[in-house]
């Protein structure tokens, strides 16, 4: 395999943090009830720019509130160096018009309008261990017809002495959530700027409280 | 749920009046044909009333031509125009599915008589006392 990664044309991405608030229902200008979730963004501030000291352009988004005594000496100068009070929670978004940002600066929600498709990326809620009905959506087993104890069982997991194992990845019961997730192209049904407010179209991962990654969408239009 | 109240607060409407199940309404209800819009009326009894906060519902039955008609609206929804409350009803359950299975007459439900002077009596007769 001498597979070059090849460069994908760089494009240039907006995104900020947020927190999810929970969701909640709105008419839309028909009259029509659009499920929404609330993403509260606030602002996020420019800690780092990207570029070719480090061979990709990104910029470095900061959000959220951190008790001072909590952030360790390396992070304190890491913000100080930005002109910002520290932020809990950092990320690198890499885009090409990382240059045009400018360290300190603040990121509002204004960044998106109404209408637009946007990615919403979050940690999805923990389940524990799951069986593999509700992990992988297996059918399991009849509950009549002669089955016994063995409803929600996966059923054959492979052959017999050809091959003599399982194989690798091979779907089975196991802990399930807790993961990062996105979902893509989601609607951003109202920007309210005052409030610092996302109102988008659908569920978004996590848990209400979440940290929440909302980014230009990287399919379609 | 507290934290999305701001958000809440722009949906929800103000102008609907109080009732509950066992009251008799007229629904005004917004229709949009093409271009023009109009008001549709539909009255009948509401069954229950489902949910709280802006995504709270109603459900109003009304017999039409021997049919039994229910309607489930939305309290807070924009396409009502107004709505009236025709008769307060005496019911004592918040749901009345079992009105689905009564006709004619048996499905007629006593209206409220008005507690105001029925108190007065009461604090009256106590004060004889």
């Amino acid at each position: 395999m001498s597979t070059k990664t090849s460069e994908r044309p760089a494009r240039s991405v907006k995104g900020v943090l947020g927190e999810k608030l929970g969701m909640t229902q709105v008419w839309d200008a028909d009259n029509r009830l659009v499920p929404v979730t609330v993403v509260k963004v606030g602002s996020n501030v420019v800690t780092h720019v990207r570029g070719d000291a480090d061979g990709y352009a990104a910029v470095q988004l900061a959000f959220g509130e951190i008790d001072p005594r909590k952030v360790n000496k390396p992070m304190k100068g890491h913000f100080e160096r930005a002109g910002v009070t520290p932020r809990r929670h950092l990320i690198e978004l890499r885009t090409a018009d990382a240059g045009e940002y400018s360290l300190g600066q603040e990121i509002t929600v204004e960044i998106f309008e109404a209408g637009q498709q946007v990615d919403a990326t979050g940690t999805t809620k923990g389940k524990g261990f799951a069986g593999v009905m509700k992990r992988h959506g297996f059918h399991g087993v009849s509950s009549s017809h002669g089955s016994h104890r063995n409803h929600r069982k996966p059923g054959s997991i492979g052959a017999c002495a050809t091959p003599g194992r399982v194989f690798k990845g091979t779907r089975m019961a196991g802990r399930m959530g807790g993961v990062r997730q996105t979902t893509q192209n989601l609607f951003v049904q109202a920007v309210d700027a005052d409030k610092g407010l996302l109102l988008i179209k659908g569920a978004v991962p996590g848990p209400r409280g979440g940290i929440v990654l909302v980014r230009t969408a990287a399919k379609g239009a | 749920m507290h934290q999305l109240d701001a958000v809440n607060a722009a949906t929800l409407r103000d102008d609907i009046p109080a009732f509950r199940a066992g009251d008799t309404l007229k629904v005004h209800v917004k229709v949009i044909e093409g271009t023009r819009s109009r008001v549709q009326l539909f009255q009948g009894i509401v069954i229950r009333r489902h949910g709280s906060g802006v995504g709270e519902t109603f459900t109003v039955r009304k017999v039409s031509f021997g049919v039994g008609v229910e309607r489930t609206f939305p309290v807070h929804t924009p396409i009502i125009d107004k709505i009236e409350v025709v008769t307060r009803g005496d019911v004592r359950r918040a749901k009345l599915y079992y009105l689905r299975d009564l006709r004619g007459k048996a499905a007629k439900i006593k209206e409220k008589r008005d507690s105001v002077p029925k108190a007065d009596a009461k604090t009256g007769a106590k004060g004889g006392a």
